[in-house]
């Protein structure tokens, strides 16, 4: 299996702040790679690296062999990365409709000069090709009734998948996923991990999701990586993952003198000898 | 309130071709084209009065329609817009006088150029925001307007510069009621032009640039390109307007395009509703309209049984610009989205009436 994502040792420090610590970990094409962690241990950082909104301070990042680490935001999606937000970050004026056509941006000529004369320069035509896909998407994600609705005018719920719509609409070969399911209940959670899953084995996009919900990510994701105050702590397969130790201790905080190591200096002063 | 995306029954959309065109039914759009040929008859009906009136709305509103890509539709501001209105004006007048270039083309060109120092003069905003942005255009204004006062071989300095009469193949158009299809032409022209760039990929860049601009650059978009872009297009449409009104007025000045004038297109965008496309022209109307009515009352009042009961007066002169001021600002607290979503709400009214819930 050929490696999609390949981070190298990324640190980052905002100031005094070490939000990340010499994280390396490879995401597989195909795969769905979860992140699990603490608040605050720095997952988001992670995706925000990749995705361009941060630059590493130290480390590198490569996509399908390309450094991609000090690349423009903007350029991503081109080369094949799409994600969506942890808090909500639609266009809030826009239809439904025109928030997923965004996504195809990337994919569109048209540009003011074509765009303006409509008619005449084939931008119609070539809007409406992509309008057969943005539909293709619609249906799958279950989007038809809101369709014309505008985006800021809908339940959180619904929200989420429409957010999950514009990314899928980049076409993209890698997503991140950043708590696709933060505040949803029981069955939205389940529609979310149905389209997660449909979106990884039916589409073939590899991936990459940061989820707070234990058992979901234990049901779907093939390897989990655990982050703790911005170190990673363990990955692997999800039930090897949840066995370990130092992830017990990261969620549950419980004492172990057996962790005692320099990489994770312990909370609790070592006693026994 | 019902929902002002309403459509009728009986009105099944059964192509995305269907879905995507700029009137939503069959009916408003052949309302729209008889509007279009109502308002050709409107020289043959209106007084020189009136038309003089028309012509300055078709005209503000071009320009105020630029102003709306900038404002309404890409979030950014500024208050440099009656400069690059005059920057066309003095364009157009020079590349007709100093050119062989005849005027039907030096329109259009000297919307380009004005579009050009648009662009560089929307450099800054690709780093600014807000208020800074507001001072950054506020020298724009200063920088073009001082540029007018002294480049002598350009703009005349302290003579207003002369502008050929608009003419094609050689048939010269004088007067009003011919320059009047000259302006009507522009406008409907811009407008299409504009509607049809938001409903495509660069308008729908633009808006997501203005409703999040951190998710609009993961999806592709290139921050910088669309914000000095939007500048550009709103100078463009400036520049056209500027240059009609060169060739209406038949003389340009720097007189009446200080910032006050700027702040009048902010007024007429904001009045009509930012964002709003149609709501730019009703906004223009209603900027240009509002002193003309004050006038019409203040001298009806004149000499009536109010005045003299008060004795206004002479300070009927100050009361007028005092309501000006006044409704102004009673429409900003009881209408802040603008005329075109009160015009939308009364659509949505009568479609229902007398069912309403």
């Amino acid at each position: 299996m050929a490696v999609a994502l390949d981070v190298r040792g990324v640190s980052l420090r905002f100031g005094g702040v070490r939000a990340l610590t010499d994280v390396s970990f490879a995401v597989n094409d195909g795969e769905l790679f979860s992140i699990i962690g603490p608040n605050g241990a720095g997952k988001t950082s992670i995706v925000n690296c990749i995705s361009g909104r941060y630059r590493p301070t130290e480390g590198q990042l490569f996509y399908h062999g390309t450094d991609i680490t000090g690349l423009n935001p903007n350029a991503r999606p081109g080369l094949g990365i799409g994600r969506t937000f942890q808090n909500l970050a639609l266009f809030h004026h826009m239809s439904v409709l025109d928030n997923i056509m965004v996504g195809r941006h990337h994919l569109l000529k048209n540009n003011f000069l074509t765009g303006s004369l409509y008619w005449l320069t084939g931008a119609r035509k070539e809007e409406l090709e992509h309008r057969r896909k943005v539909e293709e998407i619609i249906d799958f994600l279950d989007l038809q009734s809101v369709r014309k609705a505008t985006a800021g005018t809908l339940p959180y719920g619904l929200r989420k998948r429409v957010e999950l719509a514009r990314a899928m609409a980049l076409e993209p070969n890698l997503i991140l996923l950043d708590e696709p399911m933060a505040g949803m209940n029981f069955e939205e959670k389940e529609d979310m991990a149905r389209y997660i899953v449909d979106l990884n084995e039916e589409y073939g996009m590899t991936v990459m999701m940061i989820e707070h919900d234990m058992d979901v990510v234990m049901d779907i994701s093939h390897r989990v990586m655990v982050l703790d105050f911005g170190r990673k702590i363990a990955e692997g397969d999800p039930a090897a993952v949840l066995a370990d130790p130092h992830v017990k201790r990261a969620y549950l905080g419980e004492e172990d003198e057996a962790l005692v190591d320099p990489d994770h200096a312990p909370i609790v002063a070592e006693s026994a000898a | 309130m019902a929902s002002p995306s309403l459509i009728p029954s009986g009105d099944f959309r059964t192509s995305y071709a269907v879905d995507t065109t700029i009137f939503p039914t069959t009916t408003s759009r052949n309302f729209a084209i008889l509007g279009i040929i109502l308002t050709c008859f409107a020289p043959l009906v209106f007084s020189e009065y009136w038309l003089a009136i028309l012509i300055q709305i078709g005209i503000f509103g071009i320009a105020a329609l630029g102003l709306n890509i900038l404002v309404g539709f890409t979030g950014q501001i500024s208050i440099g817009h009656a400069a690059f209105f005059l920057l066309g004006a003095f364009t157009s007048a020079y590349i007709s006088n100093k050119t062989p270039i005849p005027v039907f083309f030096a329109i259009p060109l000297a919307g380009l150029v004005t579009a050009m120092v648009g662009l560089i003069f929307g450099l800054p905003a690709a780093r600014l925001k807000g208020l800074y942005l507001v001072i950054a255009t506020l020298a724009a204004q200063y920088i073009l307007l001082d540029f007018f006062s002294r480049a002598e071989w350009f703009s005349g300095g302290s003579v207003p510069a002369m502008a050929n009469p608009f003419s094609i193949f050689g048939y010269v158009l004088r007067g009003d009621r011919q320059y009047f299809y000259v302006v009507l032409a522009y406008v409907v022209v811009s407008y299409l032009l504009v509607t049809n760039l938001m409903r495509s990929r660069d308008g729908r860049a633009l808006v997501a640039v203005r409703d999040h601009y951190l998710s609009a650059e993961i999806m592709g978009i290139n921050l910088t390109k669309y914000r000095t872009l939007s500048f550009g297009l709103a100078a463009f449409f400036a520049g056209i307007a500027g240059a009609l009104y060169a060739h209406y007025q038949l003389v340009v000045s720097n007189e009446g395009f200080g910032i006050e004038r700027s702040i009048l297109f902010l007024a007429m965008v904001i009045i009509g509703g930012t964002g709003s496309i149609m709501g730019t022209l009703m906004g223009t109307a209603f900027v240009v309209l509002l002193p003309e009515s004050m006038e019409w009352i203040s001298a009806e009042l004149k000499g009536s049984a109010i005045d003299r009961a008060l004795q206004l007066n002479n300070n009927l002169t100050f009361l007028r610009e005092i309501a000006i001021g006044l409704i102004i600002i009673a429409f900003l607290v009881f209408e802040p989205d603008g005329l075109a979503h009160r015009w939308r709400q009364i659509k949505t009214y009568w479609k229902l009436y007398p069912f309403s819930h």
